[in-house]
């Protein structure tokens, strides 16, 4: 299962279309026994001057031994695909840009169905950019070797953000998003573990989740122009739901163009997040609350990535301001980020000791994208 | 119900209110020019400059992390092996 990714994004200048281009990307995850790699294509087209329209096909083919899988589910872990497609649409009409989304995203045991609508609008001499946007998600999940389960839920997300134009090299922008669940919102292959006090072992139950969420994000993003022709960019991100879980994430980045159309990115991040409060490691005893789950995605932990990517430009130059017969330019573009995750309150099972004392979960990650775009 | 009724109807009055105070707000006179605004339209100034990579990096972070949203597009997502 996998979340939706996600195509769109608000202008953060004077309301445009989109630019007329197409990409395709592979894409590679790998780290914590888990390998996920797959195609991206996204193409943009342009219908007369206010119409533009969008489709993308993604899929993830999944190899997993993790962690979860070896010690729950599958010792030999498992493989499955899952495949995304998404179509959308943005209107401009003056100064106001309307976009809707559909995006469907399939495995064999998950189905998502995914609508959105944002609209924004310039102000202030085109200096502001506010922006509204909705979507609902419906979710479909199934589980393997059992056709009679069957389960649903619904997502709602509303969002809205501001960009500003402070200076002639200064760009702020910020948005608030509140997500609300309600629904099968755990997965049904993975369980927790209860201490058997009589054998000192650890031993799994089912977990149990509550069956809403609701939560909010906020935030704040910068970006400079530098004098030497240089972007400087930072993001700080604050998140809080009714599981109790709190996070933040820093992020900076900064962009450099090299001479004969290169250009290099760098970019640090760190995140870190608390606990669901139904976040156990080692429960006491069998059912010792009414909630209780042991997802590592809901535990306390904390992660770094250091990421960089090259980018070569070409056919600006050769085909000038006309371009080709096919398209103005491209691009060549290569990134690797390595992520390294720290787990707080989560222990690696695998090793066989007195339960509670095994040693915390670390892994480290490697995320690859490896694309080509070209603009017409 | 009435949740839900809530979650449609404020977005939709939002969005009119948004839609109809645009043409009666007077503006004020920008005090970056259009033609000041050379930076701030280089491409190397982009938060997503190549949308297929922000979304998948979006993505990456999504099944790994409780965080979600603010990140500029729709949202989605759920537990994940």
């Amino acid at each position: 299962m996998a979340a939706l990714l996600v195509i769109n994004a608000p202008p953060l200048l004077a309301a445009v279309l989109p630019e007329e281009r197409a990409d395709a990307m592979y894409h590679r995850y790998e780290g914590g026994g888990v390998t996920v790699d797959g195609p991206s294509v996204l193409v943009r087209k342009n219908i007369a001057d206010t119409v533009s329209i969008n489709a993308n096909y993604y899929v993830d083919y999944v190899s997993s031994a993790s962690i979860d899988v070896v010690t729950q589910a599958s010792p030999q872990g498992y493989t499955e695909d899952r495949t995304q497609k998404s179509i959308g649409v943005d209107y401009l009409y003056d100064r106001t840009l309307m976009t809707v989304n559909y995006i469907n995203s399939d495995e064999n045991d998950y189905t998502a169905d995914t609508y959105t609508a944002d609209i924004s609008q310039d102000f202030f001499g085109d200096l502001t950019t506010v922006s509204l946007g909705f979507s609902y998600g419906d979710d479909t999940i199934r589980k393997n070797r059992d056709a009679s389960f069957k389960q649903s839920a619904e997502r709602y997300s509303y969002r809205i953000g501001v960009s500003q134009i402070i200076t002639s090299k200064l760009l702020v922008a910020l948005s608030w998003e509140n997500i609300a669940d309600d629904g099968y919102l755990k997965s049904p292959y993975r369980s927790d573990y209860f201490l058997d006090t009589a054998t000192n072992q650890r031993v799994a139950a089912e977990d149990s989740y509550p069956t809403t969420r609701d939560s909010d994000a906020f935030a704040l993003r910068a970006m400079y122009y530098l004098p030497y022709r240089a972007a400087l960019k930072g993001e700080y991100k604050h998140y809080t739901d009714d599981w109790d879980i709190s996070a933040d994430a820093f992020d900076l980045a900064y962009t450099h163009p090299l001479p004969k159309g290169w250009i290099l990115d760098v970019h640090t991040r760190y995140y870190k997040q608390d606990k669901a409060y139904f976040y156990y490691d080692l429960l006491p005893y069998a059912n010792a609350f009414d909630f209780h789950a042991r997802d590592k995605e809901l535990s306390t932990f904390n992660s770094t990535t250091f990421g960089i990517a090259v980018s070569y430009e070409f056919g600006s130059d050769l085909f000038g301001e006309k371009g080709s017969a096919f398209f103005d330019k491209g691009s060549i573009n290569f990134a690797w980020d390595r992520i390294q995750f720290d787990y707080d309150d989560f222990r690696d099972v695998r090793v066989k000791t007195t339960p509670g004392t095994e040693p915390l979960y670390s892994f480290d990650a490697d995320v690859i994208r490896f694309y080509l775009s070209v603009w017409y | 119900m009435t949740r839900s009724v809530c979650r449609i109807a404020i977005p939709a009055l939002a969005a009119a209110l948004l839609c109809s105070g645009c043409s009666s707000l007077k503006m004020p006179e920008p005090w970056v020019k259009p033609y000041e605004r050379n930076h701030l339209a280089d491409p190397i100034m982009s938060f997503k400059r190549d949308p297929i990579d922000a979304a998948y990096v979006g993505h990456v972070r999504d099944v790994r992390e409780s965080a979600r949203g603010a990140d500029g597009g729709g949202g989605g997502g759920c537990g994940c092996n």
